[in-house]
């Protein structure tokens, strides 16, 4: 009989807020991240780069280069596979220029030497001609007629025709007459809305210790959140066997999307590869900016209907994504996110993926989600504004719940978000008085969350302790995660369980860490993990007592017998199991592999109050709240934290970061002076209600919640800040020189 | 037969109908009638779906059941940060 | 290029190694003397990812060539616990899960070490201040505040 320890109340060690087990290593400086590496004979790498937005790549000349003292090799696209389709031949085409440069910061060519030092002259001394072609970066441009085509061929078969060669996907959904329904509206707002590119600011460039020698056999150190990921596409990009490239994932120093490719890790093998040396390959910041994955730069028009008692009667959004000269940009996540939080007779929305010389964008939390909000969620504030009707009131008015239709299609399982609009109403923030020139805002947002491919092992030691090897990489502090869940199982202390992160050849396939899908997928397979470690440990109980094994059951991290034979045997601890378990049938290990399909969905709602220096343009957010349906908060301080992350990143999307462009194509402001994330100066404390409304599909109820947190954000600031400069803000960052923009002409106006 | 609901970017590649009903007891049972009763929507097959059955987004699994009665929508695929 | 000899006393001990003259004390730190808690997050000194203290005065190690070192007091993230007994920041830090990835988490340790050293009780807003050059990108500064905060509370009781 299959041991179900599901559950929802009752737990003993999920919901506590036990020490991380990576905190020593992490205070003392000696965890080992992407850059930490070394190796014997390493040498160090350099990417030749493209200066230019769009140029045809005529001739590159390394000979001066590989005269230099100290150089061992230089790689271009030559040195990789050939003959590759679809997205490996996106990636391979973005971590190596073929024949044209498409960004600037788009890689060329790539040397190794013997010191960090040397690898940098000698990257300089390459030398590449080029003829310039003419550039786009704005989404809008690149979709009028001629605009430079950026790639021809490359857009797919959901593209009607008629539409620029730029236009790679299209997408278009929902349901009912939306015509229909805005007659029935007693106002109708349209507006137009623009958000600018953002990267994902971690910390950590990227970063990686490649060996590849002649045979084929490789081994692989990098910062990733996902490195079966990562194995698979080096593998490919390199002409290798899969099984034969060994990888390790670091400890990572933030990712939020951004570390879910491959940009410089394929790069250092074929430099090991050709010079027969382990190669480290790091990173500087202003390559991170320009030739990593920022997210997509947007342009959108939202229509709504509404009647005067706050009912939407109908929606709908234009939505135009550029990801840079790739396709890939996630224009069907904002068009399905942008009105999941409302239950509508009629929507419609519509998406295009616009190609345009900049970086490749790359997922970046929630990908697409928090852009659909903030034009969503501004129109549906302006109406409330203009209908004088309550905020909160008018979206439980028109909240999704279970039995809904959703904008994309299908009907709501159990979903929180009418728990999380409540609790944000009974928050006294929502009350709270401001004070002059401040305004307050608030906003809903979705996220869909994901399952994905998953194995965990578990192994039982003999003094009765485990060890859980997971395959995820930990961004956030899920090894807690882990151990407390399989400590609820095992019914041993958080304490006695280790989780490392194991490397691809000690576990099988798993996805990326993304979609929220760690605490979700790995903690269900933990869970499934140690289940099948207590079944073995039941079953040697019972073979001890010469009871069936069915009449063996686990409680207190003891077995027990039950039945008729309750009471006739003492509890049986684990530890005295483990001790003789080399000789009662061997080692004790569960294991569990899957690819569960029950991520719960997750919705938020945030409380923003701003404050507008009406001389100097100058935004400050003074309080912020967020709430959100976690489903079951396993470290609830961990939880916490996703909460306030989301939210930081979101409230410096609004206010301050964007990739800035030149006439020339060029990135403007590679660099953290320029472009400016919040520091700690620029917040308040975050303010976090976790809601727990438990997902039918997690054993314990769990939902992913790394994602949702940002989706709010940006239109939640937006509505502060309307409210507070008394205009209406439909662009972003809202940097001072925009508000004061912005309040200029509603003076003129 | 299961209904499955299209998301309205297919509908023009179905003669405009905004669900096609196929033959299937699993996801991947669905996913092959799809393929070879409606061929023109191959290419969005290949580019990768997700199927909502009964409210759960399937991203992968080819095996999950699916029943006469159970609410089946096409979904472009999910991926995640 | 010929290199440069440097002697210079790092965490209590005196080191001597050979850099080249444009290298930057984080590269000296990192890769001569094997002590890679310092964490190179920009190379600019906006981050604060690699701060350390110079005789005692916190700097960004990337701002600052490794000759320069020379006859000078280093104090790493390495330093700050003793033997196994962690420092009460560390502890703290621990305790309120001010860190999710802990890339940030050297340079923040070693500068909020350096606020309690001058100013043992620090108001929020000094805290944020005085941290404003150590970029975050996880947490949203909150926990980190707490912590600090908490840890100064509580060494101000303790001494």
């Amino acid at each position: 009989m299959a041991l179900d320890s599901s559950k929802t109340t009752g737990f003993k060690y999920v919901g506590t807020r036990p020490d991380r087990p990576d905190g020593f290593d992490k205070v003392t400086g000696r965890a080992k991240f992407g850059a930490d590496a070394t190796a014997p004979g390493m040498l160090f790498a350099a990417i030749k780069r493209s200066p230019h937005a769009h140029a045809r790549i005529l001739r590159i000349d390394t000979t001066k280069a590989l005269a230099m003292e100290g150089v061992k090799a230089v790689v271009t696209r030559a040195d990789f596979a050939t003959g590759l389709t679809g997205e490996n031949w996106n990636i391979l085409e973005n971590v190596m220029a073929g024949d044209t440069a498409l960004y600037d910061g788009h890689a060329v060519a790539a040397v190794a030497a013997t010191s960090a030092l040397s690898a940098r002259d000698a990257m300089k001394a390459i030398e590449v001609e080029y003829e310039i072609l003419p550039h786009v970066t704005d989404v809008d441009k690149a979709m009028e007629p001629g605009a430079p085509v950026i790639r021809t061929g490359a857009a797919d078969a959901s593209v009607p025709e008629g539409l620029h060669p730029n236009v790679v996907r299209y997408h278009k959904s929902g349901h009912g007459d939306v015509e229909a329904g805005f007659a029935e509206a007693d106002l109708v707002i349209e507006d137009h809305f623009v958000t600018e590119a953002t990267h994902q600011g971690y910390i950590e460039p990227h970063a990686c210790l490649g060996t590849l020698g002649a045979d084929g056999k490789g081994e692989l150190w990098c910062c990733t959140q996902g490195h079966w990921n990562v194995q698979k596409v080096c593998a490919a990009l390199l002409g290798l066997e899969t099984s034969q490239l060994r990888v390790t994932a670091s400890e990572i120093g933030g990712g939020f999307g951004g570390k879910t490719t491959v940009f410089i890790e394929p790069v250092a093998l074929a430099l090991s590869r050709k010079a027969n040396r382990p190669v480290k390959l790091v990173m500087t910041r202003a390559e991170v900016f320009k030739a990593s994955g920022p997210t997509s730069s947007t342009s959108m028009d939202v229509r709504i209907g509404m009647k005067t008692d706050g009912t939407i009667t109908a929606a709908e959004g234009v939505f135009r994504l550029q990801g840079g000269a790739f396709p890939g940009a996630p224009m069907e996540f904002t068009a399905m996110c942008a009105f999941a939080p409302y239950d509508l007779k009629h929507v419609r929305q519509v998406g295009y993926d616009v190609l345009t010389n900049r970086p490749k964008q790359a997922a970046y939390r929630a990908p697409g989600s928090p852009m659909a909000a903030f034009a969503v969620e501004s129109v549906i504030d302006e109406l409330c504004k203009k209908l004088d009707l309550d905020p909160i009131d008018t979206r439980l008015k028109n909240a999704s719940h279970e039995g809904t239709r959703a904008s994309f299609g299908p009907k709501w399982p159990r979903i929180g978000l009418v728990e999380t609009l409540e609790a944000a109403k009974a928050h006294p923030h929502y009350t709270a008085p401001l004070a002059p020139g401040q305004g307050r805002g608030i906003s809903c947002g979705f996220w869909f969350n994901h399952g994905g491919e998953t194995s965990v092992s578990l192994a039982m030691s003999e003094d009765g302790s485990a060890q859980i090897m997971v395959g995820t990489p930990d961004i956030g502090g899920s090894r807690a995660s882990m151990a407390l869940m399989a400590a609820e199982v095992l019914g041993i202390p958080y304490e006695n369980i280790r989780c490392t992160i194991a490397d691809t050849a000690s576990l099988g396939y798993n996805e990326i860490s993304h979609g929220s899908r760690v605490t979700y997928a790995s903690g269900l397979a933990t869970i499934k993990a140690a289940e099948a470690a207590v079944e073995e440990l039941c079953a040697r109980a019972a073979a001890k007592w010469g009871i069936p094994e069915d009449a063996v059951y686990w409680e207190d991290g003891c077995a027990k017998p039950s039945g008729p034979n309750a009471g006739d045997f003492e509890p049986l601890p684990i530890a005295e199991i483990t001790a003789t378990m080399g000789a009662t049938g061997g080692p004790i290990n569960g294991h569990f592999e899957a690819t569960p399909e029950g991520a719960g969905v997750s919705f938020a709602t945030h409380i923003v109050d701003a404050e507008v220096d009406r001389e100097t343009g100058s935004t400050k957010v003074v309080r912020y709240t967020v709430v959100q349906d976690a489903g079951k908060a396993v470290h609830p301080t961990y939880v916490e934290g996703q909460f306030q992350g989301g939210a930081a990143q979101g409230i410096g999307w609004a206010l301050n970061e964007e990739y800035i462009y030149g006439e020339d194509g060029r990135l403007q402001n590679a660099g953290f002076l320029d472009y400016r994330i919040p520091v700690a100066s620029d917040l308040p404390m975050i303010d976090t209600v976790i809601v727990e409304v438990p997902n039918p599909g997690h054993p314990f109820g769990v939902r992913g919640v790394g994602e949702t947190s940002i989706c709010p954000p940006l239109a939640a600031i937006a509505n502060a800040v309307s409210a507070a400069a008394g205009v209406r803000m439909r662009q972003l960052p809202m940097r001072p020189s925009r508000i004061l923009e912005a309040l200029d002409s509603a003076a003129d106006g | 037969m299961v209904d499955v609901a299209l998301w309205s970017g297919l509908r023009p590649l179905v003669g405009g109908r905004d669900s096609v009903t196929v033959e299937g007891g699993t996801v991947g049972e669905i996913l092959t009638a799809l393929r070879r009763d409606h061929p023109a929507l191959g290419p969005t097959l290949d580019a990768g779906v997700s199927v909502v059955v009964d409210g759960r987004v399937i991203a992968a699994s080819l095996t999950e059941p699916v029943h006469p009665d159970s609410e089946v929508v096409l979904m472009m695929r999910l991926k995640g940060g | 290029m010929s290199k440069l000899h440097v002697t210079t006393k790092v965490n209590g001990d005196t080191v001597e190694f050979l850099c080249d003259p444009r290298e930057t004390l984080l590269d000296v730190l990192r890769d001569r003397l094997g002590l890679t808690g310092a964490k190179e997050g920009c190379g600019t000194g906006d981050c604060g990812a690699c701060s350390v203290t110079v005789d005692g005065r916190l700097v960004c190690s990337c701002l600052m060539l490794g000759a320069e070192a020379e006859g000078k007091e280093i104090a790493t993230v390495e330093g700050i616990a003793e033997g196994g007994a962690l420092h009460p920041l560390q502890k703290k830090f621990i305790e309120y899960a001010a860190l999710q990835c802990g890339i940030c988490t050297p340079g923040i340790l070693v500068a909020a070490k350096n606020l309690l050293e001058k100013t043992p009780d620090p108001t929020e807003e000094q805290v944020r201040y005085w941290l404003a050059g150590n970029l975050c990108r996880c947490t949203g500064y909150d926990k980190i505040i707490r912590a600090v905060m908490d840890t100064a509370a509580e060494m101000r009781e303790a001494s």
